[in-house]
């Protein structure tokens, strides 16, 4: 039993099966796609003329936005892919086989994060000619703290999914959390040009210092406070999260 | 094959447990269950849906955790080490294990992998599976593709590409055409002949009866009958004449009161009256003059050696065909 060999066996059979059907990569860009171009320009002339919108141009408050719904919305759908392995029968199967129940887990997730990571990347590289400025050592950064993001919410994800065991259930439910968790983070606009509750609410949503983390890093402001706050925060919640679906991993009849 | 009474036992459990607690309340899925199964041998669990047949192979393959008793699985105590167990054994679920997106050989070799293979011994295993299933031409085809029989073959080649020393089969021909059932007992045989375990659940009687060196049967959480197949239908007294006939009653006190009738009864279910007689052919000479002085005229008569069905039916008071639908 040796977790990090586990962890790349599980790793390496989801990534080939996912690649199998990689429409579900292309599907999930697009949305943050269609945002950055048909809402972005609008974005823009807005930047300009409102008092409050934070400096640094709009694309570089927008696309970190943009960057943490991919990993919201990626991060917390992958619940359906285990549905459908479970009702295949193969998570069953490895439950009985010597299989670490943590690599089960983070084999898994580690292969969404990879996915978010590239579909970050490629929406960074389509943001650019828009008027997005970039700081290289920054960008490697915000991956980072977009990795955790995803390291937070998919194994969430995986332990609806255990608990739920139908789509049916999961669907809404995800819904019902991801959409505020969204609205909290000043992912479209700038909370900046909250009133005072609502910006007390965003405190509270973890993803509003991911956000700031990233448009500071976006910037290359590497010793804004923000930055350190947001990457330890998401360690914290990452590490909580795997620990509780590893829990669930091994505990579930699935 | 005949069983060696001396041989080690590879599952042996003392009343063993399991309860569900749920909204309603809690529920006591298996009773206590004493069970021994020695090394070598084809046991087959039978029970109608609901008896604690499941529950009780999901326990020992280490899916669920007991409420109590003590169980040893493979030589391993299974409630103190339940990850040493899976090391030993391989698990073959009802629905089966495989992705549709994956090729049968793809999934033998990670299958392989879990077990702690390299990529070159779980390749080199695959193929040597692969051919004993006679699955080399499906290999590298997704398993979607294939037909119930060929991913039933494919779902027991990944419980024994770590050649376990026990094989649990949950309900493994439930859905097969008679011809893939034919050919399922065929591997299951070479199993055995290989030095395998098999513990299978079903409820097939007549699966049972011609697969299985030993059976047990479970109703309501506990095991009514244990023993060869050959031992239980000859522990129900004898022979089964079934009569189908319009006076239930008369006829039941009539053949009652003759010494070569060990019990008569009335079938509810079938409208059938069975009678258990020690010999059969001489018995049905005597019964159809009896009848045939008191009047009596039987539209149907049918003399049967007792199967596992009857086993059941004496065990558990209905017929498995009928619960198992």
């Amino acid at each position: 039993m040796n977790v990090a060999r586990d962890t790349w066996l599980i790793f390496e059979r989801s990534m080939f099966l996912t690649l199998r059907n990689p429409v579900w990569i292309i599907v999930g860009l697009l949305q943050p796609f269609l945002y950055l171009v048909l809402f972005g320009p609008l974005l823009k002339s807005i930047a300009e003329s409102t008092p409050g919108f934070p400096p640094g141009g709009a694309f570089n408050i927008f696309v970190p936005g943009l960057l943490i719904q991919i990993a919201l919305f990626g991060a917390a759908f992958v619940g359906f892919g285990l549905i459908s392995e479970m009702r295949s029968g193969v998570v069953e199967r490895m439950r009985v086989t010597p299989l670490s129940r943590f690599a089960m887990l983070f084999g898994r997730a580690l292969r969404d994060v990879v996915i978010l990571d590239v579909q970050a990347l490629v929406l960074i590289v389509i943001a650019i000619p828009f008027g997005l400025r970039i700081d290289l050592a920054g960008l490697v950064v915000a991956l980072s703290l977009l990795s955790l993001i995803g390291l937070t919410m998919a194994p969430l994800s995986y332990t609806l999914a255990l608990i739920l065991k139908s789509e049916d259930a999961l669907a809404p439910l995800v819904t019902t959390i991801s959409l505020p968790l969204l609205l909290l983070s000043g992912i479209l606009l700038p909370l900046t040009l909250a009133p005072d509750w609502l910006q007390t609410l965003a405190r509270i949503n973890p993803l509003s210092h991911a956000v700031d983390a990233i448009r500071a890093l976006f910037n290359g402001h590497f010793g804004d406070p923000s930055v350190g706050f947001g990457v330890a925060l998401m360690t914290v919640l990452a590490i909580l999260a795997l620990a509780v679906a590893s829990r669930t991993f091994g505990r579930s009849a699935a | 094959m005949t069983i060696d009474p001396n041989a080690s036992s590879i599952i042996l459990t003392r009343d063993l447990r399991k309860t569900f607690k749920g909204r309603a309340g809690a529920v006591e899925a298996v009773k206590g269950v004493d069970l021994d199964v020695k090394a070598g041998e084809i046991f087959g669990f039978l029970g109608p849906n609901g008896a604690g047949k499941t529950t009780t192979l999901r326990m020992l393959a280490t899916l669920i955790p007991p409420t109590s008793g003590e169980a040893t699985v493979a030589g391993v105590d299974l409630l103190r080490d339940p990850a040493r167990v899976r090391q030993q054994i391989g698990y073959v679920a009802q629905g089966g294990g495989s992705d549709p997106l994956m090729t049968g050989r793809g999934e033998l070799v990670i299958q392989g992998r879990l077990f702690g293979m390299s990529r070159r011994q779980a390749e080199a295993r695959a193929t040597e599976v692969l051919a004993a299933l006679e699955l080399t031409d499906a290999a590298r085809r997704t398993t979607g593709t294939y037909s119930g029989g060929m991913r039933r073959r494919l779902d027991i080649g990944m419980g024994m590409v770590h050649k376990p020393k026990l094989l649990f089969l949950d309900e493994p021909t439930t859905g097969l055409d008679p011809q893939a059932r034919a050919n399922l007992w065929d591997e299951v045989r070479k199993l055995r002949e290989g030095g395998t375990t098999v513990f299978l659940t079903t409820h097939y009687l007549e699966e049972a009866d011609i697969l299985c060196d030993r059976v047990a049967i479970i109703d309501h959480g506990t095991i009514v009958a244990e023993g060869t197949p050959a031992e239980l239908k000859k522990a129900i007294a004898g022979d089964v004449i079934t009569l189908g006939i319009a006076d239930h009653e008369r006829v039941l006190t009539l053949v009652r009161a003759e010494p070569y009738v060990r019990e008569a009864n009335d079938g509810d279910e079938d409208g059938l009256v069975r009678l258990y007689v020690d010999e059969g052919d001489r018995a049905l000479p005597q019964l159809l003059r009896l009848l045939d002085g008191a009047g009596i005229s039987p539209q149907t008569i049918a003399l049967s050696r007792p199967s596992l069905d009857d086993v059941f039916l004496r065990k558990t008071g209905r017929s498995l065909r009928e619960t198992a639908a």
